[in-house]
């Protein structure tokens, strides 16, 4: 085959040598196949046996694999000759062959149930033996991806409850759709044009929170490396803003005027977040920073709440979704408040609505790009889609397109 | 000088300038004039009146005399020009690096205009048949600036952009209150872009501000506007072009949205100098703009004020204006301060009046033809200097567009590259004799600076002023520590800002420095 295909982002126009289809490309795939299953429990994190099992008891299920196997399923649609290297089991070979692809197989066999040890051994025993590696997990699966130091750019797909790092792509569709436009040996990143994008690859940062920190309500990220990744940045998260390096007080001067347009009789479910969490300090409630919080007429009527509790205590009445931004990605739904799921945001939107928290610099740093809901369920997605209220400081507002990640970024 | 002389210059041994200035700035160590005080030092010294002593009433006698410095005519004088030479500004250096700021030349015979007894001793309580030469200023530049506008009427009194930009305000709650519709229209919606003062007004105000984002191509959403304007809607507040020099092609179409909803357009023109002669604010369906006399009209900025702003409304909002009004009935001028329905006093008396004075003169000088032709150079220069920093290698402006007459650019490549920060290349330039200035809120583009030539600058001063920033970026790029550790060339090396943001440090004032430091 000889036909060119540009490697660009969606703003460039500059064409780029890509490999041609007929050449072998390999991409590795490493899942975490327990990433994320803390999530929608309201645990903040998986990390750890125990937190794992705990998830399972809350009836949480198992969605790593799922979304490795739409990136994958993405990626061949795009690229149907690129060969798939992986793990034996629920570590990459049955989310590949999900996705109809006749994977190669490493030689290791990973403990049972798998551990970072064996997600660090994987990416070792690939080392240059692939052209690009996808992963799919979380922060802490950034981590062990690190630690097994790739020869080759790596591309995460977001499945984990933490995705600070800036190494994931927006959804597994999207992380698949970058990885066929790949081209390992396009032009390492140039100067910068005036549309500025890269070529190439890009360093990302990977960025992991203390979970058993984080459970006691104390977001301090850390850095923790870098990745190489490919330089498609339209497409890839950016990282999230920490919310030190917001204005200081401007998440008083937010809670202020949410605890101003605050309705009697109305109910209020509080996502996780330091703004969300100055809101319950107005109130004088003892509302978690990083778990959900349902909140009425001034009073606490229920903190950090699993999904199922709050499908109770959102029926019936009228309720509005008060969520922060995500960092510099623009997810206000689907990332770490997974506990507001397809089913508790349908019924939000039947009787209320949805109010956005961000500061106007959070806002800024998306560029143009919309806000995105990715609770997993495009009909769940598609009711909050159009311009929404982001209140911005006490008396100042800002509206926002959302849209839904799948929409935003089709497979 | 004769061929013969030229000739043995030449032969003697004089090394070729380099292609950058070797600039070196005064470095005086000068200390604060109060800590240069002595006991009983004095200037002036003045003979006893010989008029018999009166005993003042006790409200307004001071318990004890003021601290003022007790220095010599000589050490007075001396302190000033030291201080005057370790400064940086439009008079001895190629201030273009100031954007959104409009660092113009002011020309000298403007000054002398205001120095003239005529206008520098007048009074502000003078009868009005004695003062009929200013008013006639006063009134010539209103309607000098309502033609430029296409307004109907114009306010000279506040005294700065931001001042005008409140009595806008004003004159819309007021517009809205007088129709009965004061209450329910409580939302001012502006743009991210536009000059962070839109909304602190509106603020101020009592409104409740609704922000445009940008779009992916750097122009406010205009769906979203659609999606705010409605019965709350008190107006629009918009700056054409935004801080990042990108013109807002569809501003009628913002205008008419807003206008349907029955909310007023306001044009925040502080800086015009990309449109004079070119666009009109009433032309757009605008119903008040605004000018910053200092930032279009080359009056100076006066670090902080008093400066001067135009406030210029359409036929409908003239009941309101700040008042007293300067009127002319074909032979004489009058103050009208009868004027129920006004947003009252913006400031005392008439105004900035030695700005207006400059103004007046700087407009008289140009002309029509000369103002659309500042505009042209104004937006010609800025591309010109644009197409020079782009080819510096990691300088990009953000959005891909067309500018006018200023850009904020980013080097975000550059620090990519070699670590070093927006702020830091800025510090370098310095040392080469050259203001840079990064951005204000909001802080959207990564690594920013905001250049704005204006039309006072000549192509050698933007080419050079693009060596230097070439020069520096190669040198962030060869040597990232050589520029972080600037300045080497200047009056101070590295400030503290720390104190810059805490209450507990910062001293605008002597008074607060002894307090708070010397105590």
């Amino acid at each position: 085959m000889t036909s060119e295909r540009s490697v660009t982002s969606a703003a460039s126009a500059a064409p780029r040598q890509a490999p041609a289809r007929g050449e072998a490309f390999t991409v590795g795939l490493v899942v975490n196949p327990v990433a994320g299953v803390g999530g929608p429990a309201g645990l903040k994190g998986s990390d750890g046996a125990e937190i794992q099992r705990r998830a399972l008891a809350r009836g949480a299920s198992l969605r790593a694999g799922e979304r490795a196997a739409q990136a994958v399923r993405a990626l061949l649609a795009r690229r149907p000759g690129a060969r798939i290297l992986t793990v034996p089991g629920p570590m990459g070979e049955d989310s590949a062959r999900a996705a109809g692809a006749v994977p190669e197989l490493l030689r290791i066999v990973p403990g049972a149930p798998s551990s970072g040890k064996d997600t660090t051994a994987a990416v070792e025993a690939m080392r240059d033996a692939v052209d690009l590696l996808l992963f799919a997990g979380g922060d802490g699966t950034a981590r062990d991806v690190l630690d097994g130091a790739p020869s080759c750019p790596v591309l995460g797909v977001p499945a984990g409850v933490k995705v600070y790092s800036g190494c994931f792509a927006v959804s597994p569709a999207t992380a698949g759709a970058v990885a066929a436009e790949f081209a390992r040996d396009a032009p390492a990143p140039g100067g910068t044009d005036g549309s500025g994008t890269y070529g190439g690859t890009v360093e990302a940062e990977v960025v992991d929170l203390d979970e058993e920190a984080y459970r006691r309500g104390a977001v301090s990220p850390r850095l923790y490396g870098t990745l190489r990744v490919p330089a498609v940045r339209a497409r890839l998260s950016g990282r999230k803003v920490g919310s030190s390096s917001g204005a200081p007080g401007s998440a008083e001067g937010v809670a202020a005027e949410v605890v101003a347009r605050m309705r009697p009789g109305v109910r209020y479910v509080l996502g996780p977040g330091a703004t969300t969490m100055a809101v319950g300090r107005l109130l004088g409630l003892a509302t978690t920073l990083l778990g959900v919080d349902v909140v009425q007429d001034g009073e606490l009527v229920a903190a950090d709440v699993a999904e199922r509790e709050l499908l109770d205590l959102v029926d019936g009445r009228e309720t509005h979704a008060v969520v922060s931004v995500i960092g510099g990605q623009g997810f206000v739904l689907g990332r770490g408040n997974q506990q507001i799921s397809p089913a508790v945001l349908k019924k939000i939107m039947a009787s209320g609505g949805l109010v956005v928290l961000a500061t106007q610099q959070k806002l800024a740093g998306l560029n143009g790009r919309p806000l995105l809901a990715d609770t997993g369920d495009p009909e769940a997605d598609a009711l909050v889609e159009g311009y929404v209220p982001v209140i911005t400081g006490h008396r100042e507002s800002a509206l926002y397109r959302i849209r839904s990640a799948i929409e935003e970024f089709p497979s | 000088m004769s061929g013969h002389a030229g000739d043995s210059f030449a032969e003697l041994p004089v090394a070729p300038k380099p292609p950058l200035r070797r600039f070196h700035q005064a470095r005086w160590d000068e200390p604060i004039i109060f800590e240069q005080s002595r006991p009983g030092r004095r200037g002036v010294a003045v003979p006893a009146a010989g008029v018999p002593a009166v005993e003042l009433p006790a409200s307004v006698r001071r318990a004890e005399p003021p601290k003022l410095p007790e220095m010599s005519q000589l050490h007075v004088l001396r302190h000033y020009v030291r201080l005057s030479q370790e400064n940086l500004g439009v008079d001895q250096a190629i201030a273009v690096g100031q954007g959104t700021c409009t660092m113009k030349y002011s020309p000298k015979v403007n000054d002398r205009f205001v120095t003239d007894p005529r206008i520098a001793e007048l009074h502000p309580l003078q009868p009005e048949d004695s003062v009929q030469g200013v008013l006639e200023i006063y009134w010539r530049l209103e309607r000098m600036l309502a033609e430029i506008s296409g307004m109907h009427r114009v306010s000279l009194q506040p005294a700065s952009g931001s001042a005008a930009i409140y009595a806008n305000v004003a004159m819309i709650r007021a517009y809205h209150a007088s129709r009965g519709d004061g209450e329910r229209r409580d939302q001012i919606i502006t743009t991210m872009f536009s000059h962070p003062s839109n909304a602190a007004c509106a603020k101020v105000a009592g409104y409740e501000v609704i922000t445009l984002m940008p779009d992916e191509n750097g122009y406010p959403d205009i769906e979203a506007l659609r999606a705010a304007a409605g019965p709350r809607t008190a107006a629009l507040m918009i700056t054409n072009p935004e801080d990042t020099g990108i013109f807002n092609p569809r501003i009628e179409e913002f205008v008419g949205i807003v206008h349907e909803a029955g909310g007023l357009a306001c044009y925040d023109q502080a800086n015009a100098n990309g449109l004079l002669g070119i666009t009109r604010a009433a032309d757009a369906g605008f119903d008040l703009c605004h000018f910053n006399l200092h930032k279009t009209f080359s009056t100076p900025h006066a670090c902080g004020g008093p400066a001067a702003g135009a406030s210029c409304v359409s036929e409908a909002l003239e009941p309101f204006l700040p008042g007293p009004t300067v009127e002319f009935d074909g032979e004489r001028y009058r103050l009208d301060a009868d004027r129920p329905r006004s947003v009252g006093k913006m400031r005392p008396f008439l105004g900035v009046t030695p700005n207006v004075v400059r103004a007046y003169a700087w407009i008289m000088a140009l002309g029509a033809e000369g103002l659309r032709e500042v505009a042209e150079t104004a937006v010609l220069n800025n591309n010109y200097l644009m197409h020079k920093i782009l080819q510096i290698p990691g300088a990009s402006a953000h959005w891909d567009r067309g500018r006018l007459e200023q850009v904020r650019y980013s080097w975000q490549g550059l620090f990519e590259e070699t670590g070093v920060h927006s702020e830091e290349i800025g510090v370098r330039a310095a040392d080469f004799g050259v203001h840079y200035w990064t951005s204000h809120h909001p802080f959207l583009v990564p690594e920013p600076f905001t250049l704005e030539p204006t039309e006072s600058y000549s192509k050698e001063d933007l080419d050079e002023y693009a060596a230097i920033l070439a020069h520096v970026a190669d040198e962030a790029r060869r040597d990232p520590e050589l520029v972080r550790g600037a300045p080497y060339n200047q009056t101070i090396h590295k400030i503290d800002p720390t104190s810059l943001d805490d209450p507990k440090q910062w001293s605008p004032t002597w008074r607060a420095y002894t307090r708070k430091h010397l105590a």
